[in-house]
């Protein structure tokens, strides 16, 4: 890999241009009118042919130079929107990225990648038709086509020049001031293209007061300085001066307001700005020609149109600087991003990590020599370390709406596939959860969107039959609960079936001849490896495909997943994983020597184990205010030795649905805990999902909390007597 | 802050100005220059000893705009440059070093 820092900017961009477009296609299939989302299209494609222009990547120019021409006539109101340009301009989009991984990977574009291109391109010059040139497009506008107030139609001109108009007040020169000097000080921003001089206001030589000033310029400038730059030029005439700043590319219908702002003006206006070379004349004529299309019978005369136009001349002006405050609004926003490679990201938080283990050893030490300012000293550090840690966690966060977003092209192409006429909701798509949580979550999630299509939704007249709208819905949605994401993806379609499910598994030997189950714990059976067949799917309507890669997948991530289903409504998967994999807040707990650690999200409560509680401890469940609850001794499951102390205190703890207590000697308070994974050597231990370095250099276990559940409470269970139905 | 406007040699429509002509000196100019502006057809005015000339000034310049204008000191091309006003008034001036693009 030798490419140049731009070219791979450029190359991460369009990525993310391109991922956009799509975004905004899929949109403006529902809402074809919606001019943001058009021009966004727009603006991408034409950023992705100006960048590639630069670099010199001639297919990416000359196929996105082919989408951009049909964009441009959507833009323009003379192409309207319809599937199939949407399904055009989507498989567009595609080969697009196709052009650009090529680019990434250095490869040659393969044969089949050329001729896709070949026939989309033939596809799009469809919608071009034999329309070329500008002004020609401008003859035949629609007739309904009008001047748009927020100044959205009309192609961007092709020069990139600002454009600036000043009309300097008669006082100027009394003032003490040299419309000159603002002139010249204006050239050390950038280059004046061009300017021509005004003095139309000039009375008759009689009449004409020296002292007066009658001069006005209009100024093409070539300049990477922002509006605010150029505008603070002339902040010492500002009451003084008309002052007009177009910022170059700015639309036609811009150009016009501008002209028709100019009273008297503007015939001459429009020649002027032709001859500063910031609008070419066919595009002046463009522009007129379709203000005259909006006229009635014979062109009126255009001081005419403009004079009408003035009529209303401030709400116009004010959508247009709205319009304008926007653009500049969203790009300030743009610079406050700056990409940061991965890597480093990972480093800052391994530091952090070995930071706060070094922290929480100089607060041991300073606890053991108990000199009070130092004591103070090591509070403010382990208090500033922390927010450092929850700060560079959070840089990791990303909100899972891209993931999510992307869905939407899933479902409209397999929905496509397959017939079926599905909506994607989504919802909480601004929870966050850590990047590489994020990375991976993306194929077991299109595993469960697809399936949940595929099988799930019934066909539009099944769903009829059974009285539900012909459109099926599918929905994603995220939200936290007790330290960690909780990701559901649910349909309403016929929900499972759970004999054939119960049936399925007693052949295939998961479940014993006559066990009772509850229904979560069957439903989930389709989780199992020996579901995974294809013999399977046809026979139980296809549920549980590679749904045990799924589960695999989520368990990678120490994360957890279930099924709801109620027969002829629809079925919900939800998977539960935690939100960092990198560093916990934990809650320390003491059994005989032994310290072990359990995530302090899902610390409910802790209570003391009660005599009485204790002398039935034979019973592994107790009264926990009307509740039952099961609990085990941490002391007993990981057979520490020693005698009982002479009190114990119970951890409540939470994780989904249930609650269990852990029964534990001492409670030693909160942890800052770096997780370190246990080594393939302990893969096999239950109950213990990595360790942690303290402060005093000791290593603790971290408690796997859902996992010990499960083991406390089918030990419950054996006893026999709860009632509290669990999942597996 | 002065400015003198002198008849050159005996020719009664060639003129000669010299010093600044700022602001602080246009009204005074403008009445001297109203006088030849209407005797003469084709009034010459020599601006070679221009030392200054600002917004005022290339008013009164244009304002003057059939007059044939002539050796043009320094200041004066400065502005004309700046304002690109030299097509305006059809005088011949020395060319600049420095290139302009062409509108295209």
């Amino acid at each position: 890999m030798n490419l140049d820092a731009a070219l791979q900017t450029f190359i991460a961009e369009s990525r993310e241009l391109l991922q956009n477009m799509e975004q905004a296609l899929l949109r403006i299939e529902q809402t074809p009118d919606d001019t943001d989302t058009l021009n966004a299209i727009f603006r991408a494609a034409h950023t992705i042919k100006g960048s590639a222009g630069l670099f010199g990547l001639d297919d990416i120019v000359a196929f996105t130079h082919v989408a951009e021409s049909v964009l441009d006539r959507v833009r323009s109101g003379q192409q309207a929107v319809d599937g199939e340009l949407v399904a055009v301009l989507l498989a567009s989009a595609d080969h697009m990225t196709e052009l650009v991984d090529s680019v990434a990977n250095e490869s040659a574009l393969a044969p089949d990648v050329r001729q896709t291109g070949q026939s989309l391109m033939d596809r799009l010059r469809v919608y071009l038709g034999e329309v070329g040139t500008p002004p020609a497009v401008a003859a035949k506008l629609p007739a309904q086509y009008h001047m748009p107030h927020t100044a959205e139609g009309g192609g961007q001109v092709e020069t990139d020049l600002w454009h600036i108009s000043l009309r300097f007040g008669p006082d100027v020169l009394r003032n003490g001031m040299d419309p000159l000097s603002f002139i010249r000080y204006l050239g050390t921003l950038g280059d004046i293209h061009h300017i021509v001089t005004v003095f139309d206001g000039m009375p008759a030589a009689a009449a004409m007061d020296p002292e007066s000033c009658y001069l006005g310029f209009e100024i093409s400038f070539k300049s990477s300085a922002d509006k605010t730059a150029i505008e603070s030029v002339f902040d010492f005439v500002s009451d003084d001066c008309q002052i007009r700043i177009l910022p170059p590319r700015s639309k036609i219908t811009e150009y016009l307001l501008f002209i028709a702002d100019m009273p008297g003006e503007e015939l001459r206006l429009g020649e002027m700005l032709v001859r500063c070379g910031t609008l070419t004349a066919s595009e002046l004529q463009t522009g007129l020609a379709m203000q005259h299309a909006e006229g009635t019978e014979p062109p009126r005369p255009i001081g005419q149109v403009l004079a009408d136009a003035q009529l209303a001349p401030s709400p116009v002006i004010a959508a247009a600087l709205e319009k304008q405050r926007q653009v500049k609004e969203s790009r300030s926003n743009e610079a406050h991003l700056i990409r940061v490679d991965a890597d480093k990201l990972d480093q800052l938080i391994n530091l952090v990590g070995e930071l706060i283990i070094a922290g929480a050893g100089t607060t041991l030490i300073a606890q053991r020599t108990g000199a009070s300012d130092l004591l103070e000293a090591t509070a403010t550090l382990s208090r500033l370390v922390e927010q450092v840690r929850d700060s560079a966690l959070t840089l990791r966060m990303v909100q899972i709406g891209a993931t999510f977003n992307r869905f939407q092209r899933v479902v409209r192409d397999v929905s496509k596939e397959l017939g079926k006429d599905i909506d994607l909701v989504i919802s909480g798509a601004e929870t966050e959860l850590d990047k590489t949580v994020v990375e991976r979550i993306g194929d077991p999630l299109t595993h469960l969107v697809r399936n949940s299509m595929d099988h799930g939704i019934e066909s539009a007249e099944v769903r009829l039959a059974r009285g539900k709208p012909a459109k099926g819905t599918l929905k994603l949605n995220a939200y936290h609960d007790a330290g960690s994401i909780v990701i559901e993806v649910s349909d309403d379609g016929g929900g499972l079936n759970k004999e054939r499910i119960l049936q399925k598994a007693t052949e295939r030997g998961l479940v014993s001849e006559g066990a009772t189950l509850s229904d979560q714990e069957i439903y989930n059976l389709i989780f199992e490896p020996g579901f995974s067949t294809a013999e399977v799917i046809s026979n139980l309507s296809g549920r549980g495909v590679g749904m045990d890669v799924v589960r695999r997948n989520i368990e990678a991530l120490r994360g957890t997943v279930d099924l709801d289903s109620s027969p002829g409504l629809g079925s919900t998967v939800r998977i539960r994983l935690p939100l960092t994999l990198a560093i916990i807040d934990g809650f320390l707990v003491g059994v005989g020597n032994a310290v072990y650690v359990i995530p302090l999200d899902m610390v409910v409560e802790c209570i003391e184990l009660s005599a009485a509680d204790r002398d039935a401890s034979d019973r592994r469940y107790l009264n926990l205010r009307g509740e039952v609850l099961p609990y085990r001794r941490l002391r007993e499951h990981f057979e520490v030795p020693g005698p009982l102390p002479r009190r114990e205190n119970i951890v409540v703890v939470r994780y989904g649905q249930l609650k269990v207590g852990l029964v534990v000697d001492k409670l030693m308070g909160e942890f800052q805990t770096v997780i370190k994974p246990l080594g393939k050597v302990f893969s096999q231990i239950k109950g213990v999902g990595g360790f942690t370095i303290l402060g005093s250099g000791e290593v603790a276990l971290i408690l796997d909390v859902p996992g010990l559940m499960n083991q406390v409470v089918s030990s419950a269970e054996i006893q026999g007597s709860s009632s509290n139905r669990l999942p597996a | 802050m002065t400015v003198t406007m002198t008849q050159r040699g005996s020719a009664p429509c060639h003129w000669l100005i010299e010093g600044e002509m700022t602001i602080y000196t246009a009204l005074q100019l403008k009445d001297a220059l109203l006088a030849p502006l209407d005797q003469c057809a084709d009034l010459e005015i020599d601006l070679a000893g221009v030392t200054e000339i600002d917004s005022a000034g290339l008013q009164l310049l244009i304002l003057g705009k059939n007059v044939l204008l002539s050796g043009h000191s320094p200041a004066v091309l400065e502005v004309l440059d700046l304002c690109k006003l030299e097509g305006f008034f059809g005088d011949p001036v020395l060319v600049k070093s420095r290139e302009y693009p062409h509108e295209s």
